[in-house]
């Protein structure tokens, strides 16, 4: 039994979570953290990843061109990581624990691996399923990153906002995820 | 106190996901080859009423305007979802959503997130290569809204009041999330 919320229901709560998080702090985004956590792990083998400056604002600078930009923000928050933006996204995980937990839809041990509709056209075995999430995982962010931010970020924050960019994401997206999910998976 | 609403709101945020079927690759990928409508309705609703809610709560001064954050429109915007899209429809996951699936024990979603902090560093490690290319040229100005409620940012439609174009989409949206069917 799926204990999905039905659309109105679960409209509201997650449209709740969005309108909290801007009425409150700012607009919910996810894909920079992916960067911050790169720079952190990255800093643990090189010491030019993030270094003290005086001509970046923000005081910090980077020998990587991306996280030296806008002034060294991102380098700055690879510097500070227990900040808002990282902190929530953490807390993301604990998040959907604590539903799954508490009433919400389960996860079989089979769906662990993979879920029904991909088990059915290309069996169970984990290893093909993690070959192309990773893939698939290495195309998403790389496109969110191009993109300046992905589903949350960039579509739903950003339609919320009305802003421009977020229908342009959107119609990229969806563009191309629509055809290429009823290739790979058809139609039944 | 940041810290604090950084776990709250993380938490929640996390939680709606999960409850409303998102961390389940399954319903995305029935959403987009259209099998199954139910999280486009979920989102759709989601977007519409807190895009109106919003806006009216912005003119009430309620919400400050000056949490807005428009990201900039430019070509690699449409690009880089159209990268994007293809590993969603493959994958099922997004950033977040995979995230949160994380926290229900899919252990394809951790392998998804690797990959995903592979494809980020790929892409800071190529930036250099890309930022003054015509990738970045920004489209309609670059950071635009719609609607007309921001000192901040320019509005793409400024004759008619913000409030009232972003209340009427928010409306429109939830129209459609109400009137689409199950499936297609």
């Amino acid at each position: 039994m799926d204990k999905k919320l039905n659309w109105f229901k679960g409209g509201l709560l997650l449209g709740a979570a969005f309108l909290l998080a801007i009425a409150l702090v700012k607009p919910v985004g996810v894909s920079t953290q992916f960067v911050i956590a790169d720079g952190i792990i990255w800093r643990l083998f090189s010491d030019q990843i993030i270094m003290t400056s005086k001509e970046n604002k923000t005081g910090y600078s980077s020998s990587n061109a991306y996280l030296n930009k806008s002034d060294g923000k991102y380098a700055e928050s690879v510097a500070h990581p227990l900040n808002y933006s990282f902190i929530f996204v953490v807390a993301m995980v604990g998040g959907a624990w604590l539903s799954q937990r508490f009433g919400g839809p389960k996860t079989s041990a089979a769906d662990k691996i993979a879920p029904a509709v991909w088990r059915q056209r290309f069996g169970g075995r984990s290893l093909p399923r993690y070959m192309t999430v990773f893939i698939s995982g290495v195309l998403v962010l790389f496109g969110a990153r191009l993109a300046g931010g992905c589903t949350s970020g960039h579509m739903m924050s950003g339609i919320m906002q009305t802003s421009l960019s977020g229908y342009l994401f959107a119609l990229g997206a969806f563009a191309v995820a629509i055809p290429v999910a009823i290739l790979v998976y058809r139609r039944q | 106190m940041m810290i604090f609403l950084a776990i709250v709101l993380g938490l929640f945020f996390g939680f709606a996901l999960q409850r409303v079927g998102a961390t389940n690759p399954e319903n995305i990928i029935n959403m987009l080859r259209l099998t199954d409508l139910h999280l486009m309705k979920v989102i759709l609703f989601a977007i519409g009423l807190s895009s109106a809610l919003l806006f009216v709560l912005m003119a009430a001064g309620v919400i400050d305007p000056g949490h807005l954050s428009v990201k900039e429109s430019y070509v690699g915007v449409i690009i880089g979802g159209a990268i994007l899209g293809l590993g969603f429809a493959i994958a099922g996951y997004c950033p977040g959503t995979g995230l949160a699936a994380i926290g229900t024990g899919r252990k394809d979603a951790v392998v998804f997130i690797l990959g995903g902090l592979t494809g980020a560093l790929l892409y800071m490690l190529a930036y250099a290569s890309i930022e003054s290319s015509k990738l970045f040229d920004a489209i309609a100005g670059g950071k635009v809204m719609l609607a007309d409620s921001s000192e901040v940012y320019p509005a793409l439609i400024p004759g008619v009041p913000g409030t009232l174009l972003a209340a009427g989409i928010g409306g429109v949206l939830m129209l459609i999330a109400w009137g689409l069917p199950k499936r297609f």
